[in-house]
Order: structure tokens, then sequence, then C-alpha cells
């Protein structure tokens, strides 16, 4: 792990007073914390990577005396499970960085959607929270946090489904507009993001936007936690600096025969050996959430590509037309052209489908699924048909 | 106002409109699946996508408000591959055996079908792949989940007009499908039968439990006496499924139809809705002579109306421990039914074992009613058959009969004769109009002090409607009402029905005499009306209801020389013995959950 390669960053686990660094914040204005988080560049690290500082300008902006900050902890993308390492080792850092955020957008609550599967750091997670209430409280802040537990739903990490969710209601993806900023859980404003992401802004509000922005590129600022997984002698989690191409990243966490790389889970690209040195990882390039999956030769990515579709056909909500049926036609084409029950050419059919869903799905989950069907089937042909 | 451009035109609309309605006064059409003017907007059909300069993907019209400089376009060709393929993927799991469907060409999928989706199928079938059920289970409806197409109008209906949720959407994904509380078939879970789920399901998913084939074995048999009752709200709608605009009244040609097609005897459901105001009427002022005069604690307040089995079963559900508010009258299908085997038979000189007794109704809730056990008064079942609206006209076309040119000719009699009273039972507010008209006349001896007898304040769309009338100069027999202000209500739509029981059950209803039906509208509203339903559709009948009543010469219940004649010869006085016996009905507590 010590070899030379990679920039191996320690922001999001560095240990910190977050006394001072909330004292610190708390004596900014809100439009100089805003500001620094523009400056910073910070992009939401969920995977979507919306401005930070913008979705706080925004949520601000409204008017109300309430008002949301919630974070979501549904780590729910095939191959993530950076949060879940954020929260067990870092919890004061994130609900720090609500504290942080629910000032600087004027809320005096948040929300920790956590996904169910996590229950089992909630015991610790609780007494965290009691701390920080305790801590806040001596500051002379009034800012509670509260826990919701997720009921299983992938769907649930989309940003609206999770406030259907967290209102008790069926988790399904609400028209936009209205944006979260304004109407978001209980329809009121709401700031919604990412664990890291918070963890970030505690970070950049303590060292500065100036030296965050030394790390990335000009599209991705910073560094990011990568959940590494598949065919790699070093499984686990990993900061590293944004900017890298696949090929530097395979050189350090590839097994010697990688034949492709899925950047940013089920959802995201798949990159082939060929595209490995002029695929940049980040806004740029692929952009992730943190998944990092390697597949070596001995890997069928048909079988990769089943998989993903299976889950998407399971975990579509089933509320739109696109993404429901969809999901379904795409799993069951790529079976039938296997099995040689229809003609290959149907493949051409299916990419045709998956940018119907790309454009007119409802939410993110449909909107995405083409991605790695796409980028799959362009560079794996072969593996799908024979 | 937002300036924006559709297609190139230029329009300005108000802020909060949405880009289909915007679309819609260009007289641009754009197709839609999910989206009902009656209901929220969903946006999850998505046949409405249309493009949006700028942006990353397409939109939904129907969700999408209108913001300043909007450019859009609805027949890019991005747009119309993205609106084929939403076409295809709806069929590839909808078991599209439209010729033999109930709703062949009355489907709106069928039609979208055929304006994007004709020539070879692109997606594989689906429909194969799913456990699917259909649910014949209620006396009212059928719901045939194969024909689903996850639209979740029924959905929103249910919860949003009807507050029942007795459909609602379990599972995920490829799973998802509209689904009743734990799965049970819909004869046992809180449903009403109301039908508006079905007034509002585009295709073939939600159709009511026909009972056609039966009524024509009935009228085929030569054993058989076959009578027919048509109710109020049928004659101001049946013409929308001959071909005419919403608000035509066909009283006359729908009389002359049905005595070709073959029924012994065309009566009026009006004959016994003028019964129920003398019944009801008296009901009211009787209870309110036991609270006022003999200081009876056990009479509550309100008193409720009973003539809407959807309402029945909402507050048998629901608020059971207001049972003994509701008024004991059957409804006016019932106390027909009941008379029909009764009194009918016994003037008439038939064999009451060989009546069959069919009634056309506006609703599907009534099938249901009519398979109750308390309505067997007769010793028969009172009703045999309910029809809808919809299956009348649908008995009308296999008759081949030419509508239009029919001539019109009056009910037959006895059990035939009409008053606007019992027209207005139709529309909401009716019930009220016509208990009014008869009742305040019975305490002063005076007609209601109401310009030409029409009483405005109950009359409308508004979904909670009140009013008073203030009782001065009594009779010698009524004193006691002397200066008493009688406060009503008028509820329509079951979400309404449960605001006027929660301000019940929290003890703060003033009211003496509610009015409650099942569907907006009231029964022209009904579950058992033509399809399409909207307010303008609504209204448009509800105008009909009215001029309907205006046209008549006699318009109080109590002056209906069929009725008046009933009391002399058969049940002596309203609420008499024998009364009860025929006309007045009991109540269950069901459960709720």
């Amino acid at each position: 792990m010590e070899k030379k390669g990679l920039n191996k960053v320690g922001l999001i686990f560095e240990k910190i007073d977050a006394r001072e660094a909330l004292t610190k914040a708390f004596n900014m204005s809100n439009d100089e914390i805003i500001q620094q988080i523009l400056d910073s560049g910070l992009k939401g690290r969920g995977g979507a990577g919306f401005p930070t500082g913008l979705k706080w300008k925004y949520t601000a902006a409204e008017k109300g005396p309430e008002k949301y900050i919630v974070c979501n902890a549904d780590e729910g993308e095939p191959g993530t499970f950076k949060d879940r390492e954020i929260l067990d080792r870092v919890a004061y850092k994130v609900h720090g960085g609500m504290a942080i955020a629910g000032k600087t957008i004027g809320a005096r609550e948040g929300i920790v959607y956590l996904r169910g599967e996590y229950r089992f750091l909630l015991p610790k997670l609780l007494m965290e929270l009691e701390e920080f209430h305790k801590m806040i409280h001596e500051i002379g802040y009034d800012f509670k946090i509260s826990y919701r537990l997720g009921s299983g739903a992938y769907i649930c990490g989309e940003e609206s489904a999770l406030f259907e969710s967290i209102q008790g209601e069926r988790g399904e993806p609400r028209n936009k507009p209205p944006y979260p900023t304004t109407s978001g859980v209980f329809h009121k404003p709401t700031s919604i993001n990412n664990v890291e992401t918070l963890v970030t802004v505690m970070m950049i509000v303590m060292h500065g936007s100036e030296s965050y922005k030394q790390l990335g590129t000009k599209d991705s600022r910073g560094s990011k936690v990568f959940s590494i997984s598949g065919d790699t002698p070093m499984p686990g989690i990993f900061e590293l600096e944004l900017g890298m191409t696949v090929q530097e990243f395979v050189n350090e966490f590839g097994d010697g025969d990688t034949k492709a790389v899925q950047v940013g889970g089920a959802s995201g690209f798949c990159v082939p050996r060929k595209k490995f040195t002029d695929t940049i990882i980040g806004f740029e390039g692929v952009p992730t959430g943190g998944s990092m999956k390697l597949f070596n030769s001995s890997r069928s990515m048909y079988n990769v590509l089943h998989n993903y579709l299976d889950f998407f056909a399971e975990e579509s909500c089933g509320q739109c037309t696109p993404c429901r049926v969809g999901c379904q036609q795409l799993l069951k084409g790529v079976e039938k052209v296997k099995k040689g029950e229809v003609k290959s050419t149907y493949l051409n059919e299916l990419i045709k489908l998956a940018d119907t869903m790309k454009i007119a799905s409802k939410c993110g989950l449909g909107q995405s699924v083409g991605n790695a069907f796409r980028t799959i089937v362009e560079n794996f042909r072969e593996e799908i048909i024979y | 106002m937002i300036n924006l451009t559709i297609n190139d035109q230029k329009i300005s609309v108000p802020a909060g409109t949405t880009v289909l309605e915007a679309a819609r006064k260009l007289n641009i059409n754009i197709p839609t699946l999910c989206n009902h003017t009656d209901l929220c907007v969903a946006g999850n059909c998505r046949v409405c996508v249309v493009e949006q300069k700028g942006a990353r993907t397409l939109i939904a019209a129907c969700a999408m408000p209108v913001s300043e400089g909007m450019d859009i376009h609805t027949n890019t060709l991005k747009v119309r591959n993205a609106r084929k393929h939403i076409v295809e993927l709806l069929l590839s799991e909808h078991r599209s055996d439209c010729t033999k469907c109930y709703k062949n060409q009355k489907c709106e999928l069928q039609a979208l079908a055929n304006e994007f989706a004709f020539g070879d199928t692109i997606f594989l079938d689906l429909v194969e792949d799913h456990p699917y059920t259909i649910d014949r289970s209620s006396p009212s409806f059928i719901k045939d989940d194969s024909k689903c197409i996850r639209c979740q109008r029924c959905v929103r209906t249910c919860a949003e007009l009807q507050y029942i949720s007795a459909i609602a959407v379990a599972n995920k994904g490829a799973h998802q499908k509209i689904s009743s509380f734990h799965d049970r078939p819909m004869s046992h879970v809180v449903c009403t039968n109301c039908g508006q789920c079905v007034n509002r399901c585009p295709t073939g998913a939600l159709v009511e439990k026909t009972y056609i084939d039966h009524v024509w074995d009935a009228i085929y048999d030569p054993d058989k006496y076959v009578i027919v009752q048509t109710a109020p709200a049928v004659r101001v709608a049946l013409g929308e499924d001959l071909g005419y605009d919403p608000g035509e009244r066909v009283t006359g040609k729908m009389v002359n139809a049905l005595k070709q097609l073959g029924f012994d005897s065309v009566l009026d459901t009006d004959f016994s809705a003028d019964l129920t105001i003398m019944e009801e009427g008296t009901e009211l002022l009787t209870r309110l002579k036991k609270a006022l005069v003999d200081g009876d604690k056990d009479v509550q307040f309100p008193m409720f109306t009973s003539c809407s089995p959807g309402w029945i079963k909402f507050i048998e559900h629901k608020y059971p421990e207001f049972l003994p508010n509701l008024s004991t009258c059957k409804s006016p299908q019932q106390m027909f039914g009941a008379l029909a085997k009764t009194f009918y038979a016994r003037k008439k000189n038939i064999d009451p074992s060989k009546i069959v007794s069919v009634s056309v109704m506006p609703c599907t809730a009534k099938k249901f009613e009519a398979d109750r056990p308390e309505m067997r008064s007769s010793g028969f079942k009172d009703i045999d058959f309910v029809l809808t609206t919809r299956e009348l006209a649908i008995m009308i076309k296999q008759a081949g009969l030419d509508f239009r040119n029919l001539e019109p000719v009056p009910y037959d009699s006895i059990m035939g004769e009409s008053t606007g009273a019992a027209v207005i039972f139709g529309a909401t507010g009716g019930v009220m109009e016509a208990a009014l008209r008869t009742a305040y006349e019975i305490v002063t001896g005076r007609e209601v002090p109401f310009s030409n007898l029409n009483i405005t304040p109950v009359r409308g769309m508004d979904g909670v409607k009140e009013a008073s009338i203030k009782i001065e100069g009594c009779t010698n027999d009524w004193k006691f009402l002397e200066g008493a202000e009688l406060k009503v209500a008028i509820a329509h739509g079951l979400v309404n029905a449960n605001k006027i029981m929660r301000d019940v059950k929290a003890g703060k209803s003033p009211y003496h005499f509610v009015e409650i039906m099942a569907c907006p509208g009231g029964c022209i509203g009904g579950g058992g009306q033509p399809i399409p339903t909207s307010m303008e559709i609504r209204k448009n009948r509800m105008k009909a209801i009215y001029a309907e009543d205006e046209h008549m010469v006699l318009r109080k219940s109590h002056e209906n020389p069929d009725v008046i004649a009933i009391y002399k010869e058969f049940l002596e006085k309203p609420n008499s013995h024998k009364s009860h016996e025929l006309l007045h009905t009991h109540y269950v507590k069901r459960e709720s959950y």
C-alpha cells in the first residue's frame, strides 16, 4: 500500500476537534460559509455531483421558519460501502456537518436517513448523537438531529423517494420541480446531502477552501472516498485525490488481469481495458459515488450485466413506464439473445430502449440504467451474444 | 403571466399552469394516460413527454409547470420515438385480447396503440411472466390485473375522491401491482363498490360486473314477467353512450327502447324516490318530535339519508357507531323492488315468483345492494339484476335499435308516475331539496319559501353544502317546531362525507339532517355512468336534471298520484307497520382495517 502511485488523502477520517470546527462555523456569516463551500468546488459525494454550495444557497434563500437538513445515509448502490465506514468511524463529523448546514440554510432540525441494513450501527450512532446534542447545547446553538431507518428499497436513496419514506409514504420519486430546496421533506425547503459531503464540509470549514482546492482537477475538486471491490488484491475503503485515470487506478488496485472497471456501481459506467488510459475518474470523465468494481478476464460480462439488470428490474419503484417495463425488457431481452431465441441484432433495439429510458424516466434510477447497459453491451457485445 | 412557446407558437399563461394545459389552450394535442382532470398529477405513464430546449431529458407535460421563456416542442423525432417506445412497453405487459375485451373501442391504451404502435411489436411479451389474478369476488366490478397499466388513476380516485384506499400500490419493480389490503379479494376489504375507479380506468382492468346476458335470458323466458325500473340519473346520461352530447335528456326514447328490448313493463324509480321522501320526511319529523317533545335521549342527530349504497357501506365500515343516525328507509331501488313482487304483483295479478325485477342504475354499488340479505322483504330477492347505464346502452346497441329516431313514450302504469322532486334525486342536494319541499309543507301547510320551489342553496358542485330553513307558521300538529331553524348539510364524494363525519364524531356538527351521496356530483357522477367523466360532463348532466324538474307538472313528492294511491290502497300511511315491513331496513357493522 505504501508503494508510489495515487495520492492517498486522510481528510475524511482525520480526527478533529468538533467543537473548534463548529465554533469557527458559527462565528462565520451564512454567506461566508456558502461562499467558502462554493469556492471549494465541492460537488455532492453521493454520485449526482450537484454543487453543495449552490444547494445550500438555494435552500437558504427560501423563506419560512421550517426547513430541514437531511443526511442521505441510504447507501444502496451496489459496490458502495464507504458511508458505513464514515458513520462507524467519524459520525461526529457527520453530525457536525449537519449542524453547519442547518445554521447556513436556517434549519433547526436534521434527519439522518440510515440504510436499514446498517441498523447495527444505530446504538453507537445514538450514543454519539447524545454527545453531539450536549455539545451543541453548550455552544449555545439550537439544533436537533434524529435518525430514521430505511426499509430496504434501493429507490429510497433517491432524494424525493427518501422524503416520501421519511413521511411514512411509499418510497416513490416525486415529480420535479419543485426541487427539494423549495419543497423537500414534509414539503418544506430541504437540503439533502450525502454522508461524505457533510463530513467534507466540516473539513473545508476547518481548513479553508484554499487548501481543499489544491486537490483534484478543475471539474472534480478535492478527494473522495472509494469503495473498492471485485478482482483486486486490495479491496476496501480508500480516500484518493480526484483526477486519476482508470489506468492509474488499475495500476494500483488491479490484479494484473483487469479487463473492465465498473465505475459508479450498477447505475454507473463500465470502462473496458482499451479505454483505461483516456478515461478520468471524476466529473470530466466517469463520475462515481464511490463504487469501483474491478473485473478480470475470468468474469463473464454477460453475468455482470444480467446481475445489474436483475437488480434494476427488482429495485425500480415500478411507478413510471420506461423504468418499470424497460428494465424487464432489457433483462428478458439479453436472456433471449444469449439463448439465441432472438437475433443478436435485437441488442440494437435494446440500446435504443435504454436511450429512451435515459430521457423519459421519471427519476435518476430509470435514467441511469442505460449507463451500464450501453457501456457493457457496446464494449463486450460478443460476451453477451455467445 | 408566464410567456413560453410551444411548437413555435407564443402563449402567455398564469404561473402554475402545466405545459399540458398550456398546450391544450393552443389546441395542441399531447397524448396522456395517467392524467385525469379529477385527480392530482401523477406523471408516471410518461406518454406525455415533450422536448424542452436546453433540458437534459424529455419532460412530462402533465407534471411540468411552465416557466418564463420555455421553448417546448411536442412532435420531434426524439419525442415520437420515446412515445412509441412507451406505448409499446405498456402493451408488452398488457394482455391485449382486445376484440373480446369489455372495453374494446373504449380503451385509452388501445386508442394510443392505434396511433403509435401499429405494425410489428418491438418488445417481448411480459404478460406470461406474471402471475396475474382476475378478481371477480365483488358483485359490482371485476379487477383484471393482466390489463392493468399501473397508471394509478384508480388508486388516486379511491384515496383522493373517496377516502377509502381499497386499492393501493403494492410491491416494486417488475412485481409492482395495484392491490388490496393483504391482497384479499375485493369483496373482503373496505370497498364501497362505488365504481369511481371503474369510471376512470383507461383500460379493461376495472370494469363493472355485467348482468346483460342474465337479463336477456329473463326477457326471452316466456314464463317470466320482466319489470324494469330506471333511476333518475340514467335519463340524463344514457345518451352519451349513444352518440349524444353530455346533458341531453333522452327519457322518452329510453322508455321506448326498453319496451322494444322486450321488457314486459317499464317503470320509474322516480315513483319510489317520491315514496322515499314520504317515508324519510316523516321519519325526520318523527325523530324531531321524539327528541323535542318526548325528550327521548336515544334519538340522535343529524339524521343521514340512506339512498346511496356506497355511502351505506362506507359508514358501516368506517363510522358504525353512527348507524342509528341513518334513516331506516331503503333506497328507492329497493323500495321499488319490495313493492314490485308484492303490491304490483297483486294489482296486476301476476305470480310474484314469475317476476324478474331489473333496475337500470347509474351505479355499481346498487349491484351489491341488491345482493344484501336484508333486501328480501317480498319473500323473494327484491331486485334480481342491476344494470348500469353503460350496460343498457350496450343492450340497445345489441338489439340494433335506431335510438335517435325512437319516438318518446311515457312510462307504464302503475309505479311509473314521477315528480320533479324525484328526478332531482340524481344530483347532489336533490334528496334534500325534495325532502324540504315536502316536509316544510307538511309542517306549515305552505310551500317552501323559495322562488319557484328551487332551493338553490342546496344545489351545485361544492363538496359540502350547508343551508338552514326557519320554520314559521306551523300547523297545530307541529307547533313544537315553531320558530325552529332546521339546519341541513349535503356532501357528495366520500372524501366530503368523511369531513362531515369527522365533525359529527367530534360533536361539532350542528345539523339535523344530512344528505350524503357516495359519488362526486351525486348519482349523475355515479360509477355506472358513461365514461369518460369530468367536472364539465357532470355539470352538464346536472343542468339536465334540473331542466327535467322544471318541465314537470308535479314537482313535489306528496303530489305523486301513484304515491297517494299506494298509501290509500296498501301502505296506509308513511312509517306504518306495512311500510316498515317492506320499505325500511337495518344496517350492519363491518370491519375497518
